[in-house]
């Protein structure tokens, strides 16, 4: 699978301009002599992350802008020649409730299907981070279907919570797609900010432990004195970083994933399957729902664990 | 039987290192000027106000970095009694960068005020010196297309230590979130000259003035503290950290009397469209 990372800095707010300078990526893509299969690009990707009451005249309904993509695609020249799959992530207007969002769509000649669109659950309101006060919060972490086996996205925070990319990987997610905005903080170094160094540890730990391609695309630029961190990365199921983009400006990152890998991974390092042998037992466990009105699983009275989970391969 | 197993201790605190890599910042910084300058606006050129001091040189530093020193234009502005020293350093600043310059003595026209306000103490002649070389500033860039650059540092806009509206006005500032401490270090990596680097720092509104006498602690120390306090840790847990009481009360009396002072005029509220309360868009939309 050929991956094209896109590491943008849109302009703020101005989705014509951002357009089409998709447009203009596309292209630079199709001109080169093999197709890209997968092309990923940031959380907010062309409206910029930060955007307080705008969000709502800047958010996209989802089918619209899988169409406009799939235009802008079709557009570049050299582009209709090879199916392409496109991911990214966008603010999304669900008949008047709103999200930041990720669509991964599949656009094959005048044709195009959205896979999947995940709406992030871990909204960051904390700080500097105002999502909750604007957004609604995404309920569901579902795993889909794509030509190159199951992905799962997790958008920014999603990925900081070591159980979505598990639950992620138990439904059968193969590559964890995360798409980012990472206003960068900690210059003590040495060489690579506190919050980049934290992103790289956690999905290098993501990825080997469970056995999955890791695709993190993060935004660039500078959003009112706060600077995106970049620094997209692709990884490999054995927790290698396969190349890492700067931290600062617009750049493309191209890989290539070979997904017999996470069968060697996975026969060297079986985690994934202790997992599901475990799993359950520290799943039905009273103490983690201590309030009974919200206990997502009651035991029969005197049950002790229960079966296996079945982790989807 | 006795036994003696090395013992490995870690230390008692961890607290918040003021420590910067000082290269890394500097990228970071100069991106973040030409992003805002040339990215966003479109405005290749900038001003800013040479004191002679560690803070403005260290701007100057990093906007001919980011913009190239034929596009920043330095601006001294001498008051009667400013330091001759300070005209000097500020040299020294333009010698090393090859920037351009330029001196405006504001004498005239804060006398020409002054002339009407015989009595007005250090404090009101002060402000009124900061006040002046804000509108040279912002008139300079309208002369030739370009913005003013703030040169205002985290320590002094925590400590209040600043006239409002005055050295907090430029609508870009690369350094306000570096504590003194810090400033100092992108100075050494950024090579300004020693000599500014190591002197007593100094707003130079009065004869003999130094920061430190004025803020009353030094600055090593008012960041430390400082650095602890917006970390969240409660006074007595940073006294607890040996420093002494009267400096963590000093600290918090001045941080905790100057929060008006870094941000917008309070305006009262009527609607549920009140700029800023309600109708919320970020600076760079």
């Amino acid at each position: 699978m050929k991956l094209a990372i896109v590491q943008n800095k849109p302009r703020k707010g101005d989705v014509a301009a951002n357009v089409a300078e998709l447009g203009a990526i596309f292209a630079q893509l199709a001109a080169e002599p093999e197709p890209y299969d997968l092309i990923v690009f940031p959380e907010a990707a062309l409206t910029g992350y930060f955007l307080e009451g705008a969000v709502y005249e800047l958010a996209f309904e989802a089918s619209d802008l899988a169409q406009r993509i799939a235009d802008v695609w079709r557009a570049a020249p050299g582009a209709a020649r090879a199916p392409v799959d496109i991911a990214l992530g966008f603010y999304e207007n669900a008949g008047g409730t709103f999200y930041n969002a990720a669509m991964y769509v599949h656009v094959e000649g005048d044709r195009h299907r959205i896979e999947h669109v995940h709406r992030k659950m871990f909204l960051p309101t904390y700080g500097v981070f105002d999502e909750e006060r604007f957004l609604s919060r995404g309920r569901r972490l579902q795993a889909f279907e794509t030509r190159f086996g199951r992905m799962a996205f997790l958008i920014c925070e999603d990925a900081w919570h070591a159980i979505m990319p598990t639950i992620a990987a138990i439904k059968g997610a193969r590559t964890l797609i995360v798409p980012s905005a990472s206003p960068g903080r900690g210059f003590s170094g040495p060489g690579e900010l506190e919050s980049v160094r934290h992103w790289r540890n956690i999905l290098a730990s993501y990825a080997v432990e469970h056995g999955v391609f890791v695709i993190y695309a993060s935004l660039a630029g500078f959003e009112g004195g706060k600077g995106m961190t970049g620094s997209s990365m692709a990884l490999d199921p054995f927790g290698e970083t396969l190349a890492t983009l700067p931290a600062l400006g617009a750049h493309i990152l191209r890989a290539e994933f070979d997904y017999s890998e996470i069968d060697v991974a996975r026969a060297r390092l079986p985690l994934l399957g202790d997992l599901g042998a475990v799993l359950p037992d520290l799943l039905y466990d009273d103490e983690l729902f201590p309030n009974d009105a919200f206990r997502p699983m009651r035991l029969p009275a005197g049950a002790h664990g229960a079966p296996a989970v079945e982790i989807i391969r | 039987m006795t036994v003696a197993f090395p013992v490995i201790a870690a230390p008692r605190h961890r607290t918040p290192p003021l420590e910067i890599d000082a290269a890394l910042a500097t990228d970071w910084l100069a991106a973040f000027l030409y992003d805002e300058l040339v990215g966003r606006r479109g405005i290749t050129r900038a001003v800013l106000g040479l004191s002679g001091g560690v803070d403005s040189a260290v701007v100057a530093f990093l906007a001919a970095r980011a913009l190239g020193p034929e596009n920043v234009h330095a601006i001294r502005m001498p008051y009667t009694s400013s330091s001759p020293d300070s005209l000097l350093d500020a040299q020294a600043v333009i010698d090393a960068l090859g920037c351009r310059a330029h001196t405006i003595d504001i004498t005239g026209a804060v006398d020409g005020y002054l002339q009407y306000e015989p009595d007005a103490d250090g404090r009101r002649r002060g402000n009124i010196m900061a006040r002046t070389r804000m509108l040279v500033l912002f008139d300079q860039s309208a002369k030739i297309g370009a913005l003013p650059i703030g040169t205002g540092n985290k320590t002094e806009r925590l400590m209040g230590y600043f006239t409002w509206h005055a050295d907090d006005s430029p609508p870009l500032n690369p350094i306000g979130d570096l504590f003194k401490t810090q400033v100092w270090q992108i100075a050494r990596h950024l090579g300004v000259p020693e000599r500014i680097v190591a002197k007593a720092p100094s707003a130079d509104l009065e004869a003999n003035q130094t920061d430190e006498s004025d803020l009353g602690i030094t600055y090593l120390e008012a960041d430390r503290i400082l650095s602890l306090m917006l970390s969240g840790f409660a006074d007595r847990k940073i006294v607890e950290r040996g420093f002494s009481a009267s400096d963590v009360s000093l600290v918090r009396r001045r941080v905790d009397g100057t929060h008006w002072k870094r941000h917008l005029p309070t305006t009262a509220m009527i609607s549920n469209t009140a700029i800023n309360e309600f109708y919320l868009r970020p600076v760079d939309f």
